[in-house]
């Protein structure tokens, strides 16, 4: 599906991708940006899945269990605490454009 | 179907980008995150669909199996992440991370311990069929680098390897910032013993490859387990953050080599892209407190401490004031400038803090907010709090802006912050905090310390600046503190 340069490319370019996204990031907004990266990482739940889908013995689906175990509080703590951090900004956002007005 | 799975991949990693892109404006950083759950859900749905989990002889356990334990991660995840306090975010986003990465070293160990079952298997018939000559040795899988293939596996053992140390670091680091666990000495020559833990760990990680027995790998999981454990016990106070953020970035890096492994491109792009931007965001964190991040991660944190602590106590005494006394100082002040640190957050006193400062600018004071750029326990954390809290963006200033207009500062009000206004840090060389930029509010005319006792701060390291002539300090709960401000103010 991902041959081996293909993914060095892959790999390569979306580097730069984070790096870029990063780069341009007011100090304020690093915290909730660490935690939505957090949340993103939580795409290994795909991965989780899989692995415990192609688990074939016990031993296998008690670790694959873990792995989605796992990967799932990651994506949704991630999702949740990155949610209610922003949350914020939204409700001072409000009122600094106000007091702009003033 | 397969088409449908990829599109939805392919859609899942662009809202990701999109996601991380607009969450680096505050405008749009809400959106941001929406748009990345999205794509989060989607491919997760998806991935029911998935032919490996169907075509599996097991696949009506393994269904219920990972809707078990979706339910119960995801459960678990939902209740304690709505339930924390905004003052512990930074632990549970170690949690979460360190999650993450567990995750990913336990893909690794499916995928290792298949290939493993494979050489396994394939060595007792190749023994007897071999003996007859009756199979050509090629067909069997002689190790598991052969069994995987060489780039599958050496990407499989370092991302095991990194989400691994991850996972058992970010569970250190949620335990010491969640106060469960308050040792940062475990052994002496720490950096020693990890440095050959580290040489072993990978001297077993190269014998995982060349191999097909059981023993390797998981003598490979336990030392990058205990690694993880003796990297992040040693740190301490301001250089968490910059562990937590290295660990995120080590988490993105580990999915992005098990995306590899598993052939799923959503993985490789969304890990990868983290990895650089936490990357990055550490890098930019260490260069805010002057620490490399290699002396972060192998160097433990106040090891010369006894010296300085020695060196402080002879300087002078703490000198107390009254409440009443700071109001009316900061009412005929010209200018207040209110350093807020961990202290606040944990008093929850940032509400009454913009009262205060309200109150204040009513009575023409000007008031700015220093933000250190580790203040909080994370970067951002203290603006967070003050977006709660209601303050505008225009009165918050960062370190390089304010520190200069110190000196035309009537009043510093130092708000549970400790380290980040520690003189020690530029001309103490002893101090395990020197080098680091602090806030100069030690040349404001006169600075107040809003402190719950005399202990020292989260890095344990004495701060001179309570005992310069021209700082007094208000004990007590910071909100309390804070509240007897606002009445002396309103009472004038």
């Amino acid at each position: 599906m991902i041959e081996g340069l293909a993914a060095l490319y892959i790999f390569m370019l979306a580097g730069f991708t984070g790096f870029e996204i990063i780069s341009k990031v007011p100090v304020i907004l690093h915290t909730p940006l660490m935690s939505g990266s957090n949340f993103v990482h939580g795409i290994v739940l795909v991965g989780a899945m899989i692995a415990l889908g192609i688990a074939e013995n016990p031993t296998q689906q008690v670790i694959g269990f873990i792995a989605v175990l796992l990967a799932a509080g990651n994506a949704v703590g991630g999702y949740v605490v990155t949610e209610r951090m922003l949350e914020m900004f939204k409700a001072s956002g409000k009122k600094g454009a106000a007091g702009e007005k003033k | 179907m397969n088409i449908l799975i990829q599109a939805t991949y392919f859609l899942a990693a662009a809202l990701f980008i999109l996601g991380l892109k607009q969450m680096s404006s505050p405008v749009t950083a809400r959106r941001g995150i929406h748009w990345a759950g999205v794509g989060m859900m989607l491919a997760t749905l998806v991935t029911f669909l998935a032919p490996e989990l169907s075509d599996n002889p097991q696949a009506f356990t393994n269904y219920i199996l990972i809707i078990i334990a979706i339910a119960i991660g995801g459960g678990y995840a939902w209740v304690t992440g709505k339930k924390v306090a905004m003052t512990d975010m930074p632990q549970m986003i170690a949690m979460y991370n360190g999650m993450g990465g567990g995750a990913a070293a336990t893909i690794a160990a499916v995928e290792l311990l298949k290939a493993q079952g494979e050489v396994a298997a394939g060595a007792e018939p190749a023994g007897l069929l071999g003996a007859l000559g009756l199979q050509s040795p090629a067909l069997v899988p002689a190790n598991i680098s052969e069994a995987m293939g060489t780039d599958i596996t050496i990407l499989a053992i370092l991302g095991a390897m990194i989400g691994t140390i991850a996972f058992s670091g970010s569970i250190i680091a949620w335990a010491k910032l969640d106060g469960r666990l308050n040792t940062s000495k475990l052994l002496p020559k720490q950096q020693l013993i990890n440095l050959v833990l580290a040489l072993v760990m990978v001297g077993f990680g190269v014998a995982v490859f060349f191999t097909g027995d059981l023993m390797p790998i998981v003598v490979f999981f336990a030392l990058a387990l205990i690694l993880g454990v003796f990297i992040t016990v040693p740190v301490g106070g301001a250089d968490m953050p910059v562990i937590i953020s290295l660990f995120n970035a080590l988490t993105g890096l580990a999915v992005g080599f098990e995306g590899y492994v598993l052939g799923n491109a959503a993985m490789i792009i969304a890990g990868t892209v983290v990895g650089s931007a936490g990357t990055l965001l550490t890098h930019l964190m260490a260069k805010a407190m002057n620490r490399s991040v290699s002396s972060v991660f192998f160097s433990g944190f106040g090891t010369t401490q006894v010296a300085s602590a020695g060196a402080v106590e002879g300087g002078g005494s703490m000198k107390e004031i009254q409440g009443q006394d700071v109001g009316i100082m900061m009412a005929y002040a010209s200018q207040v400038v209110i350093i807020p640190g961990y202290g606040m957050a944990v008093a929850q006193a940032q509400h009454k803090v913009w009262e205060l400062t309200q109150l204040l600018t009513e009575k023409g004071v000007k008031v700015k907010f220093a933000i250190h750029p580790v203040a909080g326990r994370m970067p951002g954390h203290m603006n967070v709090l003050l977006a709660e809290a209601g303050v505008p963006y225009d009165l918050i200033y960062d370190m390089e802006d304010i520190n200069a207009d110190f000196q035309n500062t009537t009043v510093t009000l130092v708000i549970g912050a400790n380290d980040v206004v520690n003189p020690a840090a530029k001309n103490d060389p002893s101090s395990p905090l020197f080098g680091m930029p602090i806030l100069n509010a030690e040349q404001s005319d006169n600075v107040i310390v809003i402190k719950r006792g005399r202990g020292t701060g989260f890095s344990g390291v004495e701060n001179p600046l309570f005992l310069l002539d021209n700082t007094r300090m208000l004990f007590g709960d910071g909100q309390k503190a804070v509240n007897e401000l606002i009445q002396a103010v309103k009472e004038l």
